[in-house]
């Protein structure tokens, strides 16, 4: 049930801080785009903005146009609630809920919002989820312990099977894989190409390969200087960027020449 | 002064016969200091019997002397450096020690006194018909409970959903002047918030009215602000990123803050409504002028007058009757039941937090 997003003229705020400015871009469903810039260009900030949860910081609000499937995200009749049920959101920093264990971790988002399933099908649904998230085989025997005491890359897994259980429509992935070793790394990049098959995957990295790797669409954010808005300077097919850009700066960042 | 320096100094040429000739920068026996102190406390000793022996004098003396003697003898053997530490050491210990004295005699001097009737008759006999010895504070005891647990369930809704409001939902004016109230409120004297109790329910019932749900609100009073300020600081410890990753979920926010911030923060909640009780249960001002005392039993705090075991106390050691030592006998003990309740409050609140913090373990 992926889903395709348009952005049209989108400005971000913090307050009265423009964080990022004029964003145009549409995404694909079933498929892989990644955003990549120096940090502090407003990446995350464009992240959150696609599922509403920009707007949980005080004072934060967006000014133009998100358009999944030609609704309105930001129309006025819209539920924020309701849009991050369909959108889901991968941190950078893991943060299962300390207090539950790794069963109900993943079982969280049913859970929270109270809809009732059966014991064999929440069964059913953690194991997939799990597994989706390639974290079936080192917890399987300790799903009953607290989520936060396993490693930062099996929390991080495990974040992703919470994520995924909800069955969004698009996931949100920012900088999933920082804090995790190259072989949990690859097992998320294998695990988003097999995600988007269902679903249209946005991945904030700064590894280059990584987007290299996994996407069909980059997209190159920077910004001019410190207190000016990030924009985004080039949107373009993965092979593109990386073989022949259409802007200077992108060509600058991408062979490491700044940033 | 001088002669003790040099008194002191001498002592511990004979208690510290191993230093060796490396320039004195050796490091000392751990026994070492103890045996400065004990040589202070035989020179205090003798001190004291010279002129007149007086315990007091005789700590003072020991721990002066011990405290220079240890001093100089370091910046001898060890250096100055050394010296200054194991001074500022004698000093920390020294401080600490004064700040135990009021502690320690005065749960003595309540144990020592409170013991005559610590006995089964006091937990289950009121004061109805006793004249003299004997009798009880059962009726007091179960008073201080019932109001407590009144107390309990009026703040406890009150001041955790305003400090989940100041936290979770409040901007601008409006938690500006909760939390500048709260802070009012956190200063009122008991004796006013028990007038206001007393005013309140006169309004209501006229003059002269007692009841025990009188003392519960007047103790409300002084025990909201404590559960708001505790719940405030609990809640804002939960970080945000739980709470982010609820809201990704799609989780509401009263849901969020019902099943993610109140679950992760329970243990710092409860230690901070335990510590809230205990702060509140040995009240004695507002209780006396909105519950008053009673003989007899009376479970009923929604009619007349109840027995509370500081008020209890109070009367007891006040107006004991003859011969009054029956009656002082028994304010002790009442006193030594109120301070167990606290110390007792105090341990839950550590098993609470021990119990119910976020388990972590692999
Ligand atoms: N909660 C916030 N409040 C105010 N400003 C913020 C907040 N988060 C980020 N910013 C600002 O927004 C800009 C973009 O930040 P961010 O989106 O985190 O960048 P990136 O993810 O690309 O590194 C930065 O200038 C940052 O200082
Ligand atoms: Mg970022």
């Amino acid at each position: 049930m992926a889903k395709r997003i348009d952005v049209s003229d989108l400005d971000i705020y913090y307050g009265n801080f423009k964080a990022v400015e004029g964003v145009n871009l549409s995404i694909e469903p079933r498929s892989i785009t990644a955003l990549i810039g120096p940090s502090g260009c407003g990446k995350s900030t464009f992240l959150r903005a696609l599922n509403r949860m920009h707007e949980v910081i005080p004072g934060a609000r967006v000014e133009g146009k998100v358009v999944i499937e030609g609704q309105d995200l930001y129309g006025s009749d819209v539920d924020p609630v309701d849009v991050r049920r369909q959108i889901g959101m991968v941190f950078q920093r893991p943060n299962p809920f300390p207090t539950m264990s790794i069963y109900d971790n993943v079982a969280a988002g049913l859970r929270l919002n109270a809809k009732k399933t059966s014991k064999s099908d929440m069964d059913d649904l953690v194991e997939r989820s799990l597994k989706g998230a390639n974290l079936w085989n080192e917890v399987k025997d300790r799903l009953n312990r607290p989520g936060s005491g396993l490693s930062g890359g099996q929390q991080q897994r495990l974040c992703i099977a919470r994520a995924i259980a909800i069955q969004p429509e698009v996931l949100l992935m920012d900088e999933p894989c920082s804090a995790l070793d190259p072989i949990s790394t690859l097992a998320v990049e294998d695990l988003m190409m097999e995600l988007k098959e269902q679903f249209t995957i946005v991945i904030v990295t700064h590894n280059m390969q990584q987007a290299a790797r996994v996407s069909e669409t980059t997209g190159f954010f920077n910004l001019n200087g410190v207190g000016q808005p990030g924009r985004l300077i080039e949107y373009n097919p993965t092979e593109k960027i990386f073989s022949n850009p259409d802007e200077k700066a992108t060509e600058d960042y991408i062979s490491g020449r700044f940033g | 002064m001088s002669t003790s320096t040099q008194q002191s100094s001498a002592a511990p040429e004979t208690s510290a016969p191993s230093q060796g000739a490396l320039g004195g920068h050796e490091k000392q026996a751990p026994w070492v200091p103890w045996a400065v102190f004990g040589a202070a406390a035989v020179l205090a000793l003798g001190f004291g019997l010279l002129t007149s022996w007086n315990i007091v004098l005789f700590v003072i003396y020991t721990v002066v002397l011990g405290t220079l003697g240890t001093y100089v003898l370091s910046r001898v053997t060890e250096g100055p450096r050394k010296a200054v530490d194991r001074l500022v050491t004698c000093l920390v210990i020294s401080a600490f020690g004064i700040a135990m004295v009021p502690l320690v005699s005065l749960v003595y001097e309540v144990v020592r006194r409170g013991a005559a009737r610590f006995d089964a008759e006091f937990f289950t006999a009121s004061l109805q018909g006793i004249i003299g010895p004997g009798g009880g504070a059962y009726h007091a005891l179960m008073g201080t409970l019932i109001i407590t647990l009144l107390t309990t369930l009026i703040s406890v809704p009150i001041g955790l959903m305003t400090a989940i409001y100041l936290v979770e939902y409040g901007t601008g004016r409006l938690k500006k002047s909760i939390t500048f109230f709260i802070d009012v409120m956190t200063g009122i004297p008991s004796i006013v918030a028990g007038l206001f109790a007393y005013a309140l329910f006169v309004l209501i019932f006229g003059p002269g009215v007692r009841l025990g749900i009188m003392g519960a609100v007047a103790l409300s009073v002084l025990m909201i602000p404590v559960v708001v300020r505790s719940a405030e600081e609990v809640l804002k410890l939960v970080p945000n990123e739980l709470r982010e990753a609820a809201y990704a979920l799609g989780v509401p926010k009263w849901r969020t803050i019902l099943k993610v911030v109140i679950p992760t923060a329970i243990a710092g909640l409860a230690t901070g409504v335990t510590l809230a009780i205990a702060r509140v249960i040995g009240e004695t001002a507002p209780l006396l002028i909105t519950v008053g005392i009673t003989n007899a039993l009376n479970f009923n705090p929604f009619d007349g007058r109840m027995a509370t075991l500081p008020v209890y106390a109070y009367y007891q050691l006040t107006q004991p009757g003859v011969p009054p030592q029956d009656a002082i006998d028994r304010a002790w003990t009442a006193a030594l039941v109120l301070i167990m309740l606290v110390m007792g409050l105090n341990v839950v609140a550590r098993l609470i937090s021990r119990l119910f913090a976020p388990k972590t373990s692999r």
